[in-house]
């Protein structure tokens, strides 16, 4: 096992999920390459190999653009996130990338105090590795669940 | 048959008045199940092309009834109750798949496509011991057939020999409308279903509500794709549950309704950095660029832009719904135009730019009636009655609803 290139893996992982969690949404999209790929698809569509999606984008313009609209368009009330991330297997397909699956679950913490295991999943990702800089070129979230409570306003 | 309490009495004012009580009385959402969705009623199913091949089946909903939908040997739809002959149990657990017969898994009695109970295990016994009596009638608890109706690829059914005809049930324009969007062979493209916090009836009210579209949703409003000043229309079908309302692309930009009344929904230089996800080909050559569709109790159809969905609205209780969601193309469609429409699906869904606040939205009303099921909301926006018209500043099919709603109620 290379540790380092877990350990740069996990790291760009830990940073992804407490910007999250800290509400800096505007950190997100600089954890992907700029012709990035992010879809939150779920377990179903993903096993039929059916593409409608629940979030997509194709480059880190469309990531930027989701998040104007989650700060000045849409309408949701107070929430925040805590993700787990576990089970992080790691493997180099070239110099300059590497495939990633992880598990994921994420608790949403309502204003009103309600908690509740909101989403759980895998991430399957392939990221690119050029010197220092680690981001994503893409992050599949597949959710376990076909069915989403309310809304899904905050990305995974 | 519930009766209704002598507190659920309508108000006088009628249509124009919509009472509280209606989104959280037990009893009520007890009379809805038989006299709605069990009654003369086209539900819907979904889309005919899920079920592409002889022995396809998928389960899903009448308002709370389980059901299994089927293509059996012949090619032809059939629908029935998920629910065994002997013990009640669900017949079919799984989503969707494909199967010769049915068989319940409790006692293995076995049923065909066609909601036939075929076999009966050892129903004489074995070696002349145990079995069913001769006369026993096991098939007097059957379950029950629904009738099937598809309409353009969509499939509906109904448990009374009283529903109208499909067209006549929805009338000729909204049937149109419906003709106008499933023009030719679908191909789905997935689904995924979203849970609210709220009635059924608030959130087929809130697509209904051609009102607070631009009001609410802010996404619409900044890129112009539905400004009330935009050419369009209401039209209500039916016995007044059904509509369509739809959108013409606008082409003068100059309209300031908005900004001169100080809205929330218009601020300023809100622009996207990705524009092309907006990008859209008028496929029906008609310029629409937005059509909503509702079909009493249950159904919506939806063209925004390019995305095309179908949605069902499941009822789970006084306070809460599902809304199960199927995303479509056409079997003619490339590459490119998939990719298109994949990426307007942003657009919709628990995570749509123009959708998300609606999942929340009819929740909030939910809530905000809980102390007040004696109070009623104000239903007056373009007038007290049911027409259709060119405005969008009107909650006309929200009346439409509440006029066949009350009907099979005898509220």
């Amino acid at each position: 096992m290379d540790i380092e290139l877990q350990l740069a893996v996990e790291n760009l992982f830990a940073r992804y999920v407490h910007a999250l969690d800290d509400g800096r949404l505007e950190e997100w999209p600089e954890f992907f390459a700029d012709d990035g790929r992010y879809r939150i698809t779920t377990a179903e569509n993903f096993e039929r190999d059916l593409p409608l999606p629940i979030i997509y984008a194709d480059s880190r313009a469309m990531l930027r653009d989701r998040v104007s609209a989650l700060r000045h368009a849409n309408i949701y009330e107070a929430q925040r996130y805590r993700h787990a991330v576990s089970s992080v297997l790691v493997e180099r397909i070239d110099p300059r990338a590497v495939r990633a699956t992880s598990n994921f679950q994420v608790v949403r913490v309502m204003h009103t105090g309600e908690s509740t295991l909101f989403a759980s999943g895998r991430y399957l990702d392939r990221i690119r590795l050029s010197g220092k800089l680690v981001q994503f070129e893409e992050r599949i979230v597949v959710l376990d669940s076909r069915s989403v409570d309310t809304l899904l306003a905050i990305p995974l | 048959m519930s009766a209704v309490p002598e507190s659920r009495v309508w108000p006088a004012e009628g249509l124009a008045r919509v009472p509280y009580w209606v989104y959280q009385d037990d009893g009520i959402y007890a009379r809805e199940q038989e006299r709605i969705y069990r009654g003369a009623t086209w539900n819907f199913l979904g889309l005919e092309a899920e079920l592409p091949a002889a022995g396809d089946f998928k389960t899903t909903f009448v308002g709370e009834m389980p059901v299994v939908v089927t293509r059996d040997e012949k090619g032809a739809l059939n629908c029935f109750e998920n629910r065994c002959a002997h013990r009640g149990a669900l017949l079919c657990l799984k989503d969707r798949g494909s199967a010769k017969e049915i068989a319940c898994v409790y006692h293995n009695w076995t049923y065909d496509l066609r909601g036939n109970l075929t076999s009966i295990a050892f129903r004489r016994g074995i070696k002349g011991q145990g079995g069913m009596p001769d006369d026993a009638q096991p098939e007097s608890q059957a379950p029950r057939k629904l009738r099937v109706t598809v309409f353009c690829g969509l499939m509906f059914a109904t448990l009374s020999e009283a529903t109208p005809p499909f067209e006549r049930y929805v009338g000729p324009e909204v049937a149109a409308r419906i003709r106008r969007v499933m023009k030719e062979p679908v191909r789905v493209l997935g689904g995924y279903s979203q849970m609210l916090p709220s009635n059924w009836k608030l959130y087929f009210e809130n697509v209904k509500d051609t009102y607070h579209a631009s009001l609410l949703h802010l996404f619409f409003s900044t890129f112009r794709l539905n400004r009330l000043e935009q050419k369009g229309g209401v039209i209500v079908g039916g016995e007044g549950g059904s509509h369509v309302s739809f959108t013409m692309m606008k082409t003068d930009t100059s309209g300031d309704e908005y900004e001169k009344a100080g809205m929330r929904s218009v601020s300023g230089g809100y622009r996207l950095e990705a524009p092309q996800m907006l990008e859209s080909v008028d496929e029906f050559g008609d310029g629409v660029t937005l059509q909503i569709l509702t079909v009493f109790p249950g159904f919506v159809l939806q063209q925004i832009m390019n995305c095309l969905a179908v949605r069902q609205v499941l009822p789970k209780g006084a306070g809460r719904t599902e809304l199960v969601w199927t995303g479509f193309g056409y079997a003619s469609d490339d590459g490119k135009m998939t990719e298109r429409r994949v990426k307007q699906a942003n657009l919709v869904g628990p995570s749509g730019y123009i959708s998300l606040e609606d999942g929340a939205a009819t929740g909030f009303v939910q809530r905000g009636v809980q102390g007040a099921a004696a109070h009623a909301s104000v239903v007056e926006m373009g007038g007290r009655g049911v027409e259709s018209g060119e405005s969008r500043v009107t909650e006309t099919s929200v009346r439409g609803l509440w006029q066949q709603y009350r009907r099979h109620m005898s509220l």
